[in-house]
């Protein structure tokens, strides 16, 4: 099992709606918050403009710098490839915020490292994580890539992609559809 | 000593663990007591209620979630609801701090200074019931009960309304109609004998060709709308936007078409140009269900797409190519009426334009343009007759706006000014739900006339500005604590939906219902309100279409049978409510009311030299003024920046993020600073400023003085003659570099 998600820049309106979905779901202390909006202007006025807005947040890399770092093993990899904090194991040291090249992580007000969790709660239970159910725009695409007629394996297969800082060597699951 | 970073530190750590973290924790041992369970509770730990969203009008029921200690955890969508499909929009989903917020209004409160002196105590509902009556009584007394005007928005509204008409009078306006949509809604009735109504009808999701016009959908969050654009999208269906900013819209379609502001008609009677003269029309449909077709294309002739080319900047062959698209399409083309269409003061008759041109291409009533929706005939709980009041919101406003369907809230402001020296004065004024003052254009007017009266009630959830200028102010508990009535709006398919309390209102707060009869009762109304409780109301509605208040307490949402087609079905002669019976290319109507009966462009001023066309619109997670101090979406868009194309910046030196203040073309500046953005995304002889923000409430902490408010600055109304629509448009501004003395901040 490896949960991958994929974002299509397509449609994404940059509404936010994940951003307040993921704080009421994951109760995220209001001030902070595991995913965000970034909004892409290239070209230029008024023929070569383009604009995407991309929904970011932690991408559930292959190779987690994050976890490597973590001098207490509060970061680790669980069932499905989904990169988890541990809040009573980790010393709030910093190390993974450093370390991630994404800036998905953040100082939980409670004194740990905060971070997405793909919703496992939910993923568990066989639902979607709640940032993908609540998208007015189906822009949010989740799924197990191990699992070839799984949305999210179906759309990377018939779609042109790509990832964030694919230099960094993390091997990200977190795909945005062009 | 040379001084540690955190980088540093952090480097040297992780260098000497990185064997460590892999092999084994070091602490790997917790004690019980730091033990805490994180993870958040699954729906099926939760209990759920229904609810209708009050964010803004789109109304899509959801529902509300509570943990074991009665807690609201958050909202959900309602999968059976056609407005939401189980997909709340931002605003919905952080309805929540609406609730929360803790800058609410918690207990009705009593001016104890003069006016504007900001001076209240707390009083009893009881003690404000009484201080209300007894200056009704007396306004009634020296001018009559039509004096007390209603001024409402939302879905609190009609419980008032309910109350002044039982009260005898029908001086009302809803801000919302035409400051709003009035315009388009008569566009539409003048052309196909109704109007849109909401949500539109448009069958977007099928579409093959969606058209907006200044029509922002994905910044403004019509739920439905955007999802079904969405689709649009996913099915390869050709978007083309005009819009003098590069909106989400344009970023999302196929042409972009940066129009010169103000110019939309002569685009609009341009594509109706080539449509005709290179016979791309429906004939078929245009023949058998339209009237005035042949004076039509004779008003037509000579609007090429080179004599539109010189009026809007735009290419001709943009404007040929997007035409022949359109045709492609049809009939599963949309061109969108949009809905804020308060525009220029010639919006009935671009959104005329807008109608004809759907009506050449064939797709009202048919798939993919625009379906026939259908709602419940839901009987309403009956009541003994209204008394007829002396004179209405008609008797002022028909003289001078012929086809005017609703109250126009800037000719209530004329009858409640001091100057105001006719027979149909307004003395009292209560204000539901709507702060006024950012609301409606041309503020000193309005606080001119707020000065002017007896009586200022407002009814409201927060200390919005207009609760400054009232002297009783009234809490209101939010939707998630309140019943109101049953959502009953049109779709594909007729459904109702449920907004139940999901906990009982916070503070000393009480439902809108509540409040209006209450009221009603102290005025002697007792009659209209044989009822003690609005579930009685409810369910007898309810099981007067064979169910139940305890069904939907259930269900929220429940689906009813058409008696109707959703299309115009194939060879049948269908009938359209006007004079003609027939689609208007050439209106009736408006040739008999002295308006041209025809589209005809005319041309607006232009920015003077110096200034810049004040541009407004939304941003996706906030409903305009309203929830600017919700802790949830405030931390999404705290503050507006405006919008500067780098041309600009670079004449004037701007840089991004820096303060600037704005000048409008009367002198009027704005009370606080906002921040620039350069962008492309808007052409160089406008600016951008999305609405809502620069909040003047002192009590709204995380809104007050955050960013510039646009209304402040449109102090120039150019009212549509045909509807008294609002036109708020033709202002004009110059950027100012440094603190201006009549700003605030």
């Amino acid at each position: 099992m490896r949960y991958a998600m994929a974002v299509d820049t397509r449609k994404c309106v940059g509404c936010g709606d994940c951003v307040v979905a993921c704080q009421t779901e994951n109760n995220v202390p209001l001030g902070y918050a595991r995913d965000w909006i970034v909004e892409i202007v290239k070209g230029s006025y008024p023929n070569t403009l383009k604009v995407h807005f991309e929904s970011r947040r932690c991408h559930h890399c292959d190779d987690p710098p994050c976890v490597r770092v973590c001098p207490t093993g509060a970061s680790h990899i669980v069932e499905g490839g989904i990169v988890k904090v541990t809040p009573e194991e980790c010393i709030g040291c910093g190390a993974c915020i450093e370390a991630c090249p994404y800036e998905a992580r953040y100082f939980h007000p409670d004194g740990y490292v905060d971070k997405c969790t793909f919703c496992d709660h939910r993923v568990k239970n066989g639902q979607d994580p709640a940032c993908v159910e609540v998208c007015p725009t189906h822009c949010l695409i989740f799924g197990d890539l191990d699992d070839p007629e799984s949305p999210v394996s179906k759309v990377l297969k018939e779609r042109e992609y790509y990832t964030l800082a694919p230099d960094a060597g993390t091997h990200p699951n977190l795909f945005f559809l062009k | 000593m040379k001084e540690i970073t955190r980088r540093d530190f952090i480097k040297i750590t992780s260098a000497g663990l990185i064997g460590a973290a892999i092999s084994k924790p070091v602490f790997n041992f917790i004690p019980p007591f730091l033990q805490k369970d994180h993870t958040p509770p699954l729906e099926s730990e939760l209990t759920k209620s229904p609810t209708v969203c009050d964010i803004c009008f789109w109304k899509c029921a959801g529902w509300a979630w509570k943990d074991k200690k009665g807690n609201i955890v958050k909202l959900t969508g309602n999968h059976l609801d056609p407005h939401s499909n189980g997909r709340l929009c931002p605003r919905g989903t952080g309805g929540l701090g609406a609730y929360y917020d803790t800058d609410r209004l918690k207990r009705p409160l009593i001016r104890v200074g003069k006016p504007g002196s900001q001076k209240f105590k707390e009083a009893t509902w009881d003690e404000a019931f009484d201080y209300i009556v007894d200056k009704m009584k007396q306004i009634e007394a020296k001018y009559g009960r039509e004096a007390m005007a209603l001024f409402m928005h939302g879905t609190t509204g009609p419980h008032f309304e309910y109350l002044w008409e039982a009260y005898g009078s029908q001086t009302y306006a809803e801000p919302a109609i035409a400051q709003c949509l009035v315009s388009r809604e008569v566009g539409f009735i003048a052309t196909f004998g109704q109007g849109l109504g909401s949500p539109e009808p448009t069958d977007t999701r099928n579409t093959k060709c969606l058209v907006l016009i200044g029509n922002h959908i994905g910044e403004n969050m019509h739920n439905g709308h955007v999802q079904e654009m969405s689709a649009a999208i996913d099915h390869g269906a050709t978007i083309i936007t005009v819009d003098p900013r590069f909106s989400t819209a344009a970023a999302h379609s196929k042409y972009w078409l940066p129009i010169k502001p103000g110019t939309d008609i002569a685009l609009l009677l341009a594509w109706m140009h080539v449509i005709i003269y290179e016979d791309l029309y429906d004939k078929d449909y245009v023949q058998k269900n339209t009237y005035g077709f042949d004076y039509l294309k004779d008003h037509v002739k000579n609007f090429t797409p080179e004599w539109a080319a010189t009026i809007t900047t735009l290419d001709p062959n943009l404007i040929r190519k997007t035409a022949y698209e359109m045709a492609k399409a049809a009939p599963a083309v949309i061109i969108h009426p949009g809905r804020h269409t308060a525009w220029y003061g010639d919006d009935t008759q671009r959104e005329r334009a807008i109608a004809i041109l759907n009506a050449l291409l064939g797709s009202w009533g048919r798939r993919g343009g625009f379906y026939l929706p259908e709602k419940v005939d839901l009987p309403k709980f009956p009541h003994p007759p209204f008394p007829e009041p002396r004179w209405s919101w008609r008797t002022i406003t028909t003289d001078k706006f012929k086809y005017a369907i609703a109250g126009v809230t800037n000719v209530l402001i004329d009858h409640s000014l001091p100057e105001y020296d006719g027979p149909y004065k307004i003395k009292g004024w209560f204000v539901v739900a709507t702060n006024l003052i950012q609301s409606i254009p041309d503020q000193q007017k309005t606080i001119r006339a707020l000065q002017n009266q007896d009586l200022v009630v407002v009814v409201d959830i927060l200390p919005t500005e207009i609760t400054g200028y009232a002297d009783v102010i009234l809490p209101e508990a939010t939707y998630l604590e309140r019943y109101d009535l049953i959502r009953n709006n049109h779709h594909r398919t007729p459904n109702l939906a449920l907004r139940a309390p999901a906990v009982e209102p916070k503070y000393e707060t009480k439902p809108g219902w509540w409040i209006a009869r209450e009221l009603g009762i102290r005025l002697g109304l007792e009659k209209y309100y044989p009822w003690k409780t609005i579930e009685e109301v409810l369910d007898w509605q309810l099981r007067q279409v064979g169910t139940s208040l305890e069904e939907m307490l259930k269900v929220g949402v429940k689906h009813f049978d058409r008696k109707t087609p959703l299309y115009i079905p194939d060879g049948v002669n269908w009938p359209f409510p006007t004079n003609t019976g027939k689609i208007e290319l050439y209106s009736t109507d408006l040739a008999a009311m002295g308006y041209d009966p025809m589209p005809v462009y005319k041309k607006h001023e232009d920015p003077p030299a110096g200034y810049l066309r004040l541009i407004y619109g939304r941003v996706p997670m906030h409903s305009f003024g309203r929830t600017i101090n919700n802790p949830y979406l405030n931390e999404l868009r705290s503050e507006n920046h405006l919008w500067v194309h780098p041309k600009v910046a670079k004449l004037m030196g701007l840089e991004n993020g820096q303060e600037v203040w704005l000048e409008n073309q009367d002198g009027k500046v704005s009370s606080f600073a906002v921040k620039v953005r350069i962008t492309e995304r808007i052409r160089p002889d406008s600016v951008y400023l999305p609405h809502g923000f620069g909040q003047k409430s002192k009590l709204l902490h995380r809104a007050y003085g955050r960013g510039a408010l646009d209304n402040e600055l449109i102090t120039k109304v150019n009212l549509d003659p045909i509807t008294g629509s609002t036109g708020m448009r033709s202002n004009f501004v110059k950027i100012l570099t440094s603190k201006p003395q009549k700003a605030n901040s």
